[in-house]
């Protein structure tokens, strides 16, 4: 077992220094997830229009790996389509399920350490299952 | 305690990422003796059977196994006898019962039940869904600064209204052992029931509920050294032979009819189905081992644990230990520096040390400590010095991972 696998140097980048952290002022799509068999949590807000997320912001409380997952995630899906939102969801879970994935947003692929940690799995997709969430709040308002 | 002791436990000898095991997650699970894994084998290779319905001497052996494991448990708990003792899947089960059968049927819009803010959630839920259930409240003892109660809080709780008290025994987060006896007894006074969640003194102490004189009393196998899937509710006879089962089925009747039935006598009239027989053979089993050893060792050796493991972590720079200093059960709750408990966890794991991260199951607990998470290490009666000294090793060296991955 290789902690260096895990704890690669742009996740603490990414833990110390998280991007997009605080909340929207006026309204946006809320979501507030946690993960009750830890106690992790989070609150992820995206600014939705014409079907693209213009922007995202989280708060929340939660180890290394779930932070700076939320960190990256919100940055990666910066003016996505929701579609490709979904896309991306859907191919951070097969990073951590040990499949080969490419991401434009490169610092994602330095959680496909994750992986070798079953334990930590649902830390890293806290972040992406919020973003699950709300994209299904955008489309059945 | 000595090695001949950790000799008994097989999967302690083990290397885990290179490094020898330390296990101290024991307020989760313990891990088992070589005498509960072969009372166990031993169970399945000679006297496999349903229990209380064979004439054949399979059946008879097993039916002797498993009421001779209810005896044992019976003398365990110093209760008057076996009849007092229903097995159950463990504490949750045995808690359930009681707040499903007993209280919801004395219950009644108005009344009160007082319990604490350190609960595990198995001894809050139900408390919460009878009360919803009743139109009964939930009361809470206020906890003292170190997270211990204060007799004359619970005096100050408990009303005429009051039903129901109940607390854990010993706190699986704050260390602390709550004064159930005199807990019990302000509680009587009122005419309410004291109900004990015994799942993290059980397996470390000497019980005597007769002592205690508390009503209800519920604990675990699996955290004193016996198999998952067994536990018991002690109960006080007179109590248990007014409340209904809440399990229907084969085993806890007496007649049955097209549209109507009877219940066996307690404790039967609470197993319904087969019953979890080599859980209960094992649970004899381990009984016999700690005892063996002896409660009062056991005792002595964790708190002897719990100290030194205060001592030293209090060394380590950034450290918040959670939970009264002194007098402490065999348990330390912690968190370092601004490293997150998951985070510390898995450093922890690849030098070999297992220890617990999150809420502990006490999610009102942790918005009193006013954390979202914390880190547990739990002893037992196998847990050395040399391997607090590995804890405290392995806290130096995750922090000063956390500094350099974090550069």
């Amino acid at each position: 077992m290789q902690l260096d696998d895990l704890y690669r140097r742009v996740i603490m980048d990414h833990y110390k220094n998280p991007r997009n952290r605080g909340l929207f002022d006026d309204d946006a799509v809320n979501v507030d997830l946690n993960n009750p068999t830890c106690g992790d949590r989070i609150t992820l807000q995206m600014k939705v229009k014409d079907g693209v997320v213009e922007a995202a912001r989280f708060v929340g409380e939660g180890c290394s790996i779930s932070m700076a997952s939320a960190s990256m995630m919100t940055d990666a899906i910066k003016g996505r389509t929701l579609y490709e939102a979904i896309q991306l969801a859907d191919r951070f879970s097969a990073l951590m399920q040990g499949e080969d994935a490419e991401f434009e947003y490169e610092d994602i692929e330095a959680l496909s350490g994750v992986s070798k940690f079953p334990a930590r799995i649902k830390c890293a997709m806290l972040a992406w299952n919020a973003l699950r969430k709300g994209i299904v709040q955008v489309r059945q308002p | 305690m000595n090695a001949a002791i950790r000799e008994q436990f097989p999967i302690l000898h083990q290397e885990i990422n290179g490094h020898p095991l330390v296990y101290l997650d024991n307020a989760a699970s313990s891990q088992k003796p070589l005498a509960v894994i072969e009372a166990i084998e031993r169970y399945y290779r000679w006297a496999n059977a349903n229990v209380h319905r064979g004439v054949h001497t399979l059946g008879s052996r097993a039916t002797d196994a498993y009421e001779g494991a209810r005896e044992k448990v019976a003398r365990f708990l110093n209760a008057r006898s076996a009849s007092e003792i229903v097995f159950t899947r463990g504490t949750t089960t045995a808690l359930n019962l009681v707040a499903s059968s007993y209280a919801r049927s004395v219950l009644r819009e108005g009344d009160e039940i007082v319990l604490t803010p350190m609960e595990h959630h198995s001894n809050l839920i139900p408390w919460q869904q009878a009360a919803k259930a009743c139109g009964a409240t939930l009361k809470y003892i206020p906890l003292q600064e170190d997270g211990s109660i204060s007799l004359e809080d619970v005096e100050k709780t408990v009303t005429s209204r009051t039903k129901i008290v109940t607390t854990a025994h010993v706190s699986n987060v704050l260390g602390v052992t709550n004064p159930v006896k005199e807990i019990a007894a302000i509680a009587h006074r009122v005419g309410a029931v004291m109900v004990v969640d015994g799942a993290q003194s059980a397996p470390h102490m000497k019980i005597d509920v007769q002592d205690l004189d508390c009503d209800f009393f519920a604990f675990s196998g699996h955290k004193m050294c016996g198999p998952t899937g067994i536990g018991a509710l002690y109960g006080k006879l007179g109590l248990l032979e007014s409340m209904e089962p809440i399990e229907f089925g084969g085993e806890m009747i007496d007649h049955v009819d097209l549209y109507d039935s009877t219940w066996k006598e307690v404790p039967w009239r609470f197993e319904g189905g087969t019953p979890i027989i080599a859980g209960a053979v094992g649970l004899a089993a381990a009984i016999d081992f700690l005892q063996e050893v002896g409660l009062d060792r056991i005792l002595e050796h964790e708190k002897k644990l719990a100290a030194y493991a205060v001592s030293r972590l209090s060394e380590i720079e950034g450290i918040s230990i959670y939970g009264p200093r002194d007098n402490r059960a065999g348990l330390v709750t912690f968190n370092l520096a601004d490293i997150h408990p998951h985070d510390v966890a898995t450093v922890l794991d690849s030098y070999g040390i297992a220890i617990r991260a999150g809420h502990h199951c006490c999610q009102p607990l942790m918005r009193w400590l006013k954390v979202s998470a914390t880190a547990r290490a739990s002893f037992y009666l196998y847990n050395t010095e040399d391997e607090i000294d590995r804890l405290a090793e392995g806290l130096v060296r995750t922090k000063e991972y956390f500094d350099y991955a974090a550069g």
